[in-house]
């Protein structure tokens, strides 16, 4: 198995996402603060394996957005998203 | 398109198994009572999560099989020998277990029929799961929109609701399904006989490309099909892809 067979999408990250805000997320549309591509939540990358879950840029790969969870509580680290559009 | 506002909590809740379907050898079907369903759209999601008697949880998410349409949530589930959670989900529960699951999840992958066609959906083993609910939901809606499903799978053993799939592409003349065998084939078989390719795909492709793509399996599989059919035409917003990874099982 390599890195190739453990992406995801943002499909899978979605219940998840759903913990965290009160939108449906994988409809929102977010920009990469790093190469400026705008993509759909749904169709952003996602590793799971890591110790919390790590959303890519599908068109650079810079890190979006992480989040980890303990239980208690959530740790979310947004710095390479510009912005979000969220569907109400 | 039905869009929910602020949604309610995701909250785990227990369905309880009414029955059990034998798909393939490998892949069985979970129809389960969930009391206040709150519905669900054609391509959407339920996490599902096991607890073992020392607290240790695992989770994983399956796709929705049945239409929003139907009575009861179905979810298909493919035996992974090494998994955590589907040997158990395929093999160990017994009509009348509870199960415990969240959902629905997802709105990018997901087929309503006012959202119109023509719809071209690809396939690949138990990532046809989602692309049967939306052609459920299609023919529960009555919507006539022209749809390819191309189905890439070992064998035609390992073909899911191969009887429902058949029956559905002779009675329904807007329908075309379309099998890819890769390792093993009937005498006589005149279907694709290897992994769907460009070539493949420019086949399927609808005139101009019209309309929406569906693209659902492993990961390498949605990468390939999704890059084939940037290659043949489509725009890479029309395709729609979800991808199942190793850690399904």
């Amino acid at each position: 198995m390599d890195e190739q067979d453990l992406k995801l999408d943002g499909n899978a990250a979605g219940g998840l996402l759903r913990e965290v805000f009160a939108f449906e997320l994988t409809t929102a549309r977010g920009r990469c603060e790093n190469c400026g591509a705008v993509a759909e939540v749904g169709a952003v990358s996602v590793y799971a394996n890591a110790p919390g879950s790590v959303l890519r840029c599908p068109q650079c790969e810079s890190v979006l957005m992480r989040i980890v969870s303990d239980g208690g509580r959530y740790w979310l680290d947004a710095r390479g998203i510009s912005w979000l559009e969220i569907r109400r | 398109m039905a869009r929910a506002a602020v949604l309610g909590r995701l909250t785990w809740q227990l369905g309880e198994v009414a029955e059990l379907v034998d798909e393939t050898a490998r892949v069985k079907t979970l129809v389960l009572e969930v009391p206040d369903w709150p519905g669900h759209r054609a391509g959407q999601h339920v996490d599902v999560r096991l607890t073992a008697e020392d607290g240790y949880q695992a989770q994983r998410s399956y796709s929705i099989a049945s239409a929003p349409e139907d009575e009861r949530l179905a979810i298909t589930v493919e035996r992974l020998d090494d998994g955590e959670v589907s040997p158990y989900l395929a093999q160990e529960l017994v009509i009348g277990d509870k199960v415990e699951l969240r959902g629905p999840i997802g709105g990018y992958f997901v087929w309503e029929a006012d959202q119109g066609g023509p719809l071209l959906l690809v396939g690949g083993g138990s990532g046809v799961v989602p692309l049967v609910a939306m052609l459920r939901h299609r023919t529960a809606s009555g919507a006539s929109v022209s749809t390819r499903l191309v189905y890439s799978a070992r064998s035609l053993e390992d073909v899911i609701y191969r009887d429902e799939l058949d029956r559905l592409a002779v009675s329904d003349e807007e329908l075309e399904v379309l099998y890819a065998l890769t390792r093993e084939r009937p005498p006589g078989w005149t279907g694709y006989a290897r992994r769907v390719d460009e070539e493949i795909l420019r086949e399927v492709a609808y005139p101009s490309c019209e309309g929406i793509a569906f693209v659902c399996g492993p990961t390498r599989f949605v990468e390939t099909v999704a890059d084939g059919l940037v290659a043949v035409g489509y725009a890479p917003e029309q395709v729609r892809t979800e991808r199942f990874g190793p850690t399904g099982g």
